[in-house]
């Protein structure tokens, strides 16, 4: 008979586990440090790419290097790692870039503050200094951003260089200055609205990546019904969301009895009189191209095809509302009044060749912002993966455009947050000063893992940036300089980042590392029993 | 296990299934059972106070939760002890009564359960303790009673709610910008508040949030965020001036709820049922139309046909929006809410300034924002943060800052905090116990005298308890714990000023009063009064019978 429990033995469920005070600390430090190191080599211009294969059947193969990529695909265990996983997760939503260094800069922030934990520094004051740390340095990157938004030119150029810079560490590096061009001709025709869902992008496998153009206009990945016009000029187009294979009858319950073949007919021919009457109303809206969202039957496509008009069905749901908004028209439902609806309208629909596809070509419409991108590869899991980094790029530049400062890239505002940081822990007293040293160091991580990832000699190179920014505080453009493999000016080399992306790297991993911080046991209860 | 044996020494069965049942006596079990509430107790304690550290809990499915909030730590460490899990409830109510507190209260709870273990030890009966416990517990209520004091505030001078709401928030994750996050609150729950009758509902606040951003984006909206989008994707994103209409009825044909059937069996009958149809359809916008609505909000789908419809006559509109919410935006917009299409006409309308839809960052979520409303009776508070788990720990602050805030707008009486209360009590109960009337002339004096036998020792005992709040401020903040808490009790004493406290912030200064460190009287009232009955409940426990963990 047990009179006496050992402490936690019976309190929790069984199969749940406690670990407290330092063991639940080690615990979170050693998951948030294996995470960030996970993704640490694929940091910079000269990162390594990761296999993934899923779990799933097919076991489906996934080459990248996009951070929150990664981790999305890593199952952890460890909470702290979840919380890494997280950051890296809204990076991607907020910003889309930067999601390797946000996890990279939480995991060398936690690396540090387990020294000075091992130090006897209580982890209420690490984060005491952290803070004022992160003050410092928030305040150091927004003096250090310049923006260039008032000179049309200057600004496409800081477009570009940003554009390059995101790309270089990416798949798409060997032809980042057609893909830089590409995303910034894109962003440009957006006029600043920044509104990413007037870019499609296209995947088509086969050809080289340089193959991959921008095309003024927009494409769909569907076909033209059979012995319908395959081009069309001054193009009226109605775009629809309707059932277009047989109507049904909406009003519940209804049901059809009848008691002779001949009635069976009749209702037939009816039913087929209410899809002509339908059809023949859509053609009345005086159109000669018709898209509809779910599928088209051959009845009323051989309707449209006598009227010489155009349709195509089993546009998406996505697909619609993109074309409806580059089109400019409505997406209806209802024919009735053919002089209010509004169509849409674009110069020229036509069939174009893309590989070996055949895919639907609209130009010259309506809303000018649209474009659509078609890449082309060799593979598909090259597509993919050029396709998340062009998505990363867009990103970084729809927010550029929307915030126009700019920084120098390279680990420049790291250096300079750095300097800035160590210059206010002189000042500061007590041990906080020691927690914002170590919040110096830990941003000097970002451009020593660059330099690492680049079998580069990363000691030298952050002690001569770090000479040079100290010798010129402010004023220095030194950066690390991946094909010299020096330090290097980055304002010549062109080597440029988004102050939006960089800030919000800054205060989630500053967020995320205190989360972790504060943490002092961690209750992990018994997993769920699944049935079967 | 057995209890008794006949003559030829096999076991009477008493209980069923006997054997497979173990069970604990007397002190034994009296003893198991604090043993219980004191590692739960234990657990909560290092989150106490401004310097407190989170927990991080781990749920079965493997979502993280990193809180210190007692009471969400309680609840998901899924608890399974019998004993346990009357702390958790203690938590609970605490949380459902008050909104604070919840962490303090437990740890109350088991130091009081420690101190009755050493009682025990000395051979009190545990319905002895719990009586002096009881005693005690009087005492130390009338006390607080006595040395709150009253916080006068009007809509206008809102600074004293604000600080015990920065008082509340700065043992949270959000203590780097308690001052924004209490004025937050405090704005929010003067919006709702009913001043003259001093009460606030706060369900009329909503704290909803957004992954993404940083806390600072925080902010108040003056109205109601609905995590919704337009119908239709080309109906306009902002609208100004809009009269709303609130419909509990689907944009679909009808459903009769009795079950019929509609024979059609010639092609005139199948004609006329489409054209009814598509009258229905269009009878129905128009009857919105007509009304003068400009905004449809509905409970429930629309139909294709019916959503271009809307889209076609120029009536933006927003589908499935839950009850809830249904529920709020008919308050603040002062639109009825119509069950039928027939019963709408112009005076059920609300009316809003401003309706817009904001989307975030690259995802494609978008939210709606209803601002202006003429009964500012809504408001929500809109929470943005780094990542899932820091959003979720700052709608809990948050939370609890509400709940501060309520209670002084219902009871502006307020305590000092940093232990202050607890110190002040704590001397209270001793000298009612020594029955020592004089230095601390109180309104236990007529109770005291009566104090004779083995209750002292619990009263005593509880005054011990009480010091464990500060102690383990004290503790959390890394000062010596010990030296504290006596100098600060010393001083107490000597100069007989129940606003003296420990100084976690390292501000240099004890008194609570320049430290600005609040907390609400009912908040602390209730912590005594719910702990020191759950002590009394868990003494008064002396058998234990539970079915064996293996079978």
């Amino acid at each position: 008979m047990a009179t006496l429990m050992a402490p936690n033995q019976g309190m929790l469920q069984e199969g749940a586990r406690e670990e407290k005070g330092e063991n639940a600390r080690m615990a979170s430090f050693v998951g948030a440090v294996a995470m960030a190191d996970l993704v640490k080599s694929t940091l910079g211009p000269k990162g390594m790419d990761k296999i993934l294969q899923s779990m799933g059947r097919g076991h489906e193969v996934t080459v990248t290097n996009d951070g929150a990529t990664i981790l999305k695909s890593v199952y952890v265990d460890n909470p702290a790692a979840k919380v890494l996983q997280d950051i890296s997760k809204v990076q991607d939503d907020e910003v889309g870039d930067g999601t390797t260094s946000v996890v990279v800069l939480a995991g060398e922030l936690l690396r540090e503050a387990e020294q000075l934990v091992g130090q006897k520094v209580h982890p209420m004051t690490i984060i005491a200094g952290f803070r004022e740390a992160e003050a410092v340095a928030k305040a150091e990157l927004t003096a250090a951003a310049f923006s260039n938004a008032e000179h049309p030119e200057a600004f496409r150029n800081d477009l570009l260089n940003i554009a390059r810079t995101t790309l270089s560490s990416k798949i798409l590096t060997a032809d980042k200055d057609h893909f830089a061009e590409l995303a910034v001709d894109a962003i440009t025709r957006l006029k600043g609205s920044g509104n990413l869902e007037a870019i499609h992008i296209i995947k088509k496998a086969g050809g080289a990546l340089k193959d991959s153009f921008l095309d003024e206009g927009f494409i769909l990945d569907k076909k033209i019904g059979v012995g319908q016009p395959k081009r069309i000029t001054d193009a009226k187009v109605l775009i629809a969301n309707t059932p277009m294979d047989t109507d049904k009858i909406k009003i519940y319950g209804a049901r059809v009895r009848v008691d002779s073949m001949a009635k069976v007919g009749e209702i037939e021919a009816a039913e087929k009189n209410k899809m002509r009457e339908k059809c023949q109303k859509i053609i009345d809206h005086g159109i000669n191209c018709f898209i509809n969202r779910q599928l088209i039957y051959n009845f009323p496509e051989e309707i449209f095809a006598d009227a010489g008009v155009m349709s195509i069905e089993h546009a998406d749901f996505d697909g619609i509302e993109r074309l409806a908004l580059v089109l400019g028209g409505e997406i209806a439902s209802t024919f009735e009044h053919p002089g209010e609806v509004k169509l849409g309208s674009c110069k020229l629909i036509e069939e174009t060749m893309i590989g070996e596809d055949k895919l639907i070509h609209f130009s010259g419409v309506a809303l000018g912002e649209a474009c659509t991108i078609v890449l082309r590869g060799a593979s598909s899991h090259i597509l993919e993966e050029a396709d998340r980094s062009l998505h990363d790029a867009l990103c970084v530049l729809g927010e550029t455009v929307k915030e126009p400062r700019v920084l120098y890239g390279g680990g420049w505002p790291e250096m300079r947050m750095a300097r800035a940081i160590e210059e206010a822990a002189k000042k500061t007293p007590g041990k906080k000063s020691l927690a914002m040293e170590a919040f110096a160091r830990a941003l000097r991580q970002l451009p020593t893992t660059i330099a690492d990832n680049a079998g580069l000699d990363s000691a030298d190179i952050v002690a001569t940036l770090r000479a040079a920014h100290g010798a010129d505080p402010g004023a220095s453009r030194m950066g690390v300089d991946m094909i010299a493999g020096a330090a290097g000016d980055m304002r010549e080399l062109g080597i440029y980042e988004s102050f939006k992306v960089k800030q919000q790297v800054l205060l989630s991993a500053t967020e995320a590392a205190e989360m972790i911080l504060r943490v002092d046991d961690i209750i992990r209860c018994a997993p769920r029993q699944r049935s079967g | 296990m057995s209890l008794a044996f006949d003559d030829y020494g096999r076991p009477f069965i008493i209980l069923r299934e006997q054997g497979s049942k173990s069970r604990v006596r007397g002190t034994e079990a009296v003893k198991a059972n604090i043993l219980a509430a004191k590692t739960v107790a234990r657990t909560l304690r290092s989150s106490l106070g401004p310097k407190g550290m989170d927990k991080m809990l781990q749920s079965p499915d493997g979502d993280v939760t990193i809180t210190n909030d007692g009471a969400t730590i309680l609840e998901q460490m899924e608890v399974q002890h019998q004993i346990g899990k009357l702390l958790v409830e203690l938590s609970k109510s605490q949380d459902h009564e008050i909104g604070d507190g919840t962490t303090g209260v437990v740890v109350l709870a088991g130091s009081l359960l420690e101190q009755a273990e050493s009682l025990l030890d000395m051979g009190i009966h545990p319905l002895r303790i719990a009586e002096g416990y009881e005693m005690a517990c009087k005492v130390a209520t009338a006390h607080l009673d006595s040395i709150a004091t009253k916080w006068d505030f009007s809509p206008e001078e809102v600074e004293p709610l604000v600080q015990t709401c920065m008082t509340t928030l700065s043992s949270k994750v959000v203590g780097r910008l308690k001052r924004q996050m209490a004025e937050i609150c405090v704005k929010a729950v003067l919006a709702v508040a009913d001043l003259p009758r001093r009460d606030v509902n706060l369900d009329l606040i909503k704290v909803e949030g957004k992954v993404g951003g940083a806390m600072e984006d925080t902010r108040l909206v003056e109205g109601i965020v609905i995590d919704k989008d337009f119908s239709h994707p080309q109906m306009p994103k902002e609208l100004k001036d809009v009269k709303i209409a609130i419909l509990t009825c689907p944009f679909e044909a009808p459903k009769p709820k009795t079950k019929h059937k509609v024979d059609i069996d010639t092609v005139e009958k199948f004609e006329s049922l489409r054209h009814a149809e598509q009258q229905y359809f269009i009878d129905m916008v128009q009857k919105c139309k007509d009304a003068g609505a400009g905004l449809i909000i509905c409970q429930w789908g629309f139909e294709d046909e019916a959503n271009h419809l809307l889209m076609h006559h120029n009536l933006p509109a927003i589908r499935w929006v839950g009850g809830v919410e249904i529920e709020l935006l008919a308050m603040a917009t002062g639109a009825r809410i119509v069950p039928r299409f027939e019963e709408l006409s112009p005076d059920k309308l609300g009316f809003a300034k401003c309706v817009r839809e904001v989307g975030y960052g690259t995802t494609k979520e978008r939210s709606i924002i209803i601002e202006g409303c003429p009964n500012l009776s809504a408001v929500t508070i809109w929470v943005r943060g780094g990542n899932r788990m820091v959003l979720d720990e700052v709608r809990r602050s948050l939370h609890d800052a509400l709940c501060v805030a309520r209670n002084l707008v219902r009871d502006n009486s307020i305590v000092y905090g940093g232990g202050s209360a607890e110190i002040a009590c704590s001397l209270a109960v001793e000298a009612a116990a020594d029955k020592v009337v004089g230095v601390e002339q109180y309104a236990m004096r007529a109770f005291a005298g009566k104090v004779v036998g083995v209750e002292q020792y619990a009263m005593r005992a509880f005054a011990d308890a009480l010091e464990a709040v500060p102690l383990a401020l004290a503790e959390n903040s890394g000062l010596p714990s010990i030296e504290s808490l006596t100098a600060v009790k010393a001083r107490q004493l000597a100069e007989s000023n129940p606003h003296l406290g420990i100084d976690c912030n390292d501000a240099g200064t004890n008194d609570m009063r320049e430290q600005n460190v609040f907390e609400t009287l009912i908040g602390k009232r209730q912590q005594m009064f719910l702990a020191t009955q759950v002590c009394k409940m868990i003494l008064k426990i002396d058998d234990i019978i539970q079915p064996s963990q293996y079978d």
